[in-house]
């Protein structure tokens, strides 16, 4: 039904423009000198039905679901929802729902069936109006925008002027989706608070989220302090920047200084295939490959490492922000003037002294601006670390040992089916909203820090 | 004095020179040492991407080829009644076909009925019963059927199960492994190409278990991500280049841009779960949700790309059509958004890639789910390539680990092309000015 909404909508803003176009060239024919070409005429209509009764459909679509719900449960008799509470009705309202859906668990009550058939009829109402009102709106502009067409009617501008807006909401929706990450978890977040002290979260040294779901059930009392979370994340930031920082550095140093030509222009599209390869491939990688070698390492020589080892993970994503930071180097150092290199060649520096002591820190900050965004990189890398480490936090900084990560921990609270009620789950956001201010910062000191450099050869 | 002076000169000029060649040596030791270090560095980061291929080669090849066994099985009427179709013990007629081909195994012993049964998948006997179902007159007579081991003897056929290992270690017995010769004596075993991998939806059973719902729901939500974010992607950016007032505003939204690139993945996931999911009402794991989340991760790519290609378009292209007397917008939208195509295209599809390869933000809303049917809409409960791969990764069955590298090398297939159109298009069809 929503489809043939869409196609009602498409056929009568075309409509608008053959009309309106065809009005505009019988105007000249006419004699008449138009303002506008007869193409704006068309696009004119085309945009001024297409446009808001696009938005309104959109906007009906989100609504039609909540009013038919609240309809629904406004409508169930009297006395059924007393004294259940919100958990409880919106259990009834999905078990009516998918007795909607023809669904059928067990033997239902004569007035859940009821409401399970009046949903029906009153989704299927809700789209026969969509397209009833769909229809008339579209006419109705259609009829507006055909009696505009004049010879002086200024078409142009009310289309540039139509495209212009729509342009500025296209960049204004970046900043929505902004808005909607902070909103969102700034609300979750509150509520968290709400059952759990901020200074718990922020100084606790325990993290167990394993809360009963059932009052019945056996689990731990639950303990939310992120501590150890954090530490975690960056024991396996450290190992990965340990590998990183070396090969991705050294590598860049000799592609863009040593390397002869072909070398160069062979292995850098060979360094980016390491960095298009998906990361859930890395974890892959990480769990078949690395995780067992590390082992068996360990094992032959008498050290015991742990089934998912931070080493495994941190080592792995080394390897992905390889790609990153050789490639960050590299245009930092292709970026120092040539000037400098000319001048230290000139003194008689050997090439090794003038990348050493000269290009390198002159390429610095760049290189820093790099290193930092691979930070940020590595504290919100998912899959990688959702494979390979480990699930239970564990406040060490031993990188034989078993860490979790935040992103580790956000995703094992949320997956399966979630509510958003309970400490478990909101405690998911509050971690979210952390990973989120932390790469924040960092992404805007490395962007400040590459911004700044550049303005300084420039 | 001359004498001695010209000595002593004589004297610290050798030295001089000495100590220079002994320094000149040092310093060209470094120089060797740092090119040493540089070609290590960019050896073990090619070694690693080697190992890293190449394990997936090694074991993801052995997916794409499947152990089949092909019998004769006689429809017995009695066991598949024509009355109770679709209904029937087709697993008994399967076995007691099997049962034939293997000398010495008492029929009469359900036990080791039980271990014959086990020789075929468990999709054996759904795939007799549609074909007797469409054709009842197979009732009786004796049809030739190819079907897929079961795991344990696709991976013996395949040389993963040792047989020089203890007994009681082993994931078949001794007997087990004589039916096998047995089957294989008489001809019987043979493996095609497991076509199965692409056109099978998901499954409990690695031999069964394909692709086809990951590829069609990561199709719908390219889908989605494309017609969302390409328009919105296009219009901020040209707005943003060309038309936008060099203000407090306008740097705000530019400054946002580029931290929504740097956001992690996975703070996208958990605003769809808040916003898309918990707000709206969306339905979960639906590729449609997934396309939107999709959508706004690709966004900042799109519009980077965008505003980089509107940037390469000389401004004398504008300032020839602005004489002539265009308005801007007919400038922007005649002249330099067709010049600056290709590499807007090729940004979206390098973005377009990147979002295929995503996995964390469609595990939030759900896409991990297991569901044993391709999606025929965006609104269809659906896996994404890469989220199942994370699915087969997690999975216990020994036959998924090989499922999980052939997975990983289709999804690698489908990244590769998309990477080599853009590049094909960068070099084709860019123009230098």
């Amino acid at each position: 039904m929503t489809t043939f909404a869409f196609a009602i909508l498409l056929v009568i803003s075309l409509l608008g423009y053959w009309l309106n176009r065809r009005t505009a060239l019988a105007i000249r024919r006419d004699g008449a000198r138009l303002h506008s070409l007869s193409g704006y005429h068309g696009l004119y209509s085309l945009l001024s039905i297409l446009v808001p009764v696009f938005v309104l459909t959109i906007v009906w679509l989100i609504m039609q679901g909540s009013v038919v719900d609240s309809l629904i449960m406004n409508s169930l008799p009297e006395g059924v929802l007393d004294g259940l509470g919100e958990g409880q009705s919106q259990l009834i309202l999905a078990e009516i729902k998918s007795l909607s859906r023809g669904q059928t668990f067990g033997t239902p009550e004569d007035w859940k069936i009821a409401a399970g058939s009046r949903l029906v009829s009153l989704q299927a109402t809700s789209s026969m109006m969509l397209v009833a009102i769909v229809t008339l709106c579209a006419l109705g502009l259609l009829i507006l925008a055909k009696k505009r067409v004049t010879a002086t009617f200024r078409a142009r501008q009310g289309v540039e002027w139509i495209v212009s807006g729509l342009m500025v909401f296209c960049s204004v929706v970046a900043i929505f989706t902004t808005v909607g990450i902070v909103s969102s978890l700034a609300f979750e977040t509150y509520k968290f608070l709400q059952m759990v002290p901020l200074t718990e979260f922020l100084f606790g040294l325990n993290w167990e989220p394993q809360i009963p779901i059932r009052a019945d059930q056996v689990a731990a009392a639950g303990a939310f302090g992120w501590i150890p979370v954090i530490v975690g994340t960056l024991v396996i930031t450290v190992v990965a920047l340990f590998l990183a920082i070396p090969i991705g550095l050294f590598s860049a140093i000799y592609l863009n200084e040593f390397a002869p030509p072909l070398v160069r222009s062979t292995a850098k599209p060979i360094l980016e295939v390491l960095a298009g390869v998906p990361t859930v491939v890395y974890g892959f990688f990480a769990i078949l490959v690395v995780a067992p070698a590390i082992r068996s390492l360990g094992a032959s020589l008498g050290i015991g490492v742990s089934p998912n080892t931070a080493l495994a993970a941190g080592s792995v994503m080394g390897i992905m922000l390889v790609p990153f930071i050789s490639s960050f180097a590299d245009d930092a150092l292709s970026a120092v003037p040539r000037s400098l290199r000319d001048g230290a060649l000139a003194l008689g520096a050997t090439r090794a002294e003038t990348v050493l002591n000269i290009l390198f820190p002159a390429a610095i900050p760049g290189i820093v601006g790099g290193v930092l965004l691979a930070v940020s990189r590595a504290i919100g890398e998912t899959m990688i670390v959702v494979m390979a480490a480990g699930l239970i936090a564990n406040l060490t900084a031993n990188p034989l040992e078993s860490v979790t990560t935040v992103t580790v921990q956000i995703v094992t609270l949320l997956i399966g089916d979630t509510s958003f009620d309970n400490p478990k789950t909101l405690a998911a956001f509050a971690l979210g909203m952390m990973l989120f201010i932390v790469t924040l910062i960092i992404n805007i000191f490395a962007l400040r820090f590459v911004r700044k450099y550049r303005e300084a050869y420039d | 004095m001359s004498v001695i002076t010209s000595e002593l000169a004589a004297v610290s000029e050798e030295s001089t020179t000495t100590a220079i060649r002994r320094s000149l040596a040092r310093r060209k030791r470094k120089q060797v040492i740092l090119q040493t270090l540089g070609i290590t560095a960019i050896s073990i980061a090619f070694l690693m991407l080697f190992i890293l291929i190449a394990s997936l080669v090694s074991t993801g090849h052995t997916a794409f080829i499947q152990t089949h066994v092909t019998l004769n099985v006689f429809v017995d009427p009695e066991e598949v009644p024509l009355s109770r179709l679709p209904r029937g013990n087709f697993d008994d007629v399967l076995a007691a076909s099997l049962a034939k081909s293997i000398p010495g195994v008492d029929v009469s012993d359900r036990a080791t009925m039980r271990k014959i049964e086990d020789i075929f998948s468990n999709g054996a006997q759904f795939k007799l019963r549609d074909m007797v179902v469409e054709n009842p007159d197979l009732i009786g007579q004796t049809v030739e059927l190819s079907v897929p081991v079961s795991d344990p003897y696709d991976q013996l056929n395949k040389d993963q199960i040792d047989r020089n290992t203890p007994e009681q270690l082993r994931r078949l017995k001794d007997n087990q492994l004589g039916y096998f010769d047995a089957l294989q004596a008489a001809g019987m075993i043979s493996t095609p190409i497991n076509t199965g991998l692409i056109t099978n939806a998901d499954s409990r059973f690695p031999e069964l278990a394909g692709l086809k719902g990951a590829i069609i729901g990561s199709f719908w939500a390219l889908l989605v991500c494309f017609v969302i974010s390409f328009p919105l992607g296009i219009g901020a950016a040209i707005y943003l280049e060309e038309f936008a007032p060099k203000n407090r505003i306008s740097d705000i939204i530019e400054v946002n841009i580029n931290n929504l690139a740097a956001v992690p993945s996975v703070v996208f996931g958990l605003l769809a779960l808040a916003v898309f999911i918990g707000w709206f009402g969306l339905p979960r794991s639906v590729p449609f949700v997934g396309g939107l989340t999709l959508a706004l991760m690709t966004m900042p790519t799109i519009i980077i790309a965008t505003r980089a290609a509107l940037k390469a378009v000389p401004p004398s292209i504008r300032e020839a059509a602005l004489g002539i007397g265009a308005s801007r917008q007919q400038v922007v939208f005649g002249h330099v958004l067709p010049l600056a195509m290709p590499g807007i295209l090729t940004g979206t599809i390098i973005g377009l890639a990147q979002a295929l390869g995503e996995t964390a933000p469609l595990l939030l809303i759900g896409m991990n789910a297991f569901i044993t049917s391709a999606p025929s809409t965006p609104f269809d409960s659906a896996t994404a390539l890469p989220t199942q791969i994370f699915i087969w990764a997690d999975s216990p069955e020994r036959g998924f680990v090989s499922r999980t590298s052939a997975a990983i090398l289709v999804l690698m297939a489908f990244l590769i092309s998309m990477n080599a159109i853009a590049i094909f298009m960068r070099k084709k069809l860019e123009r230098k000015w």
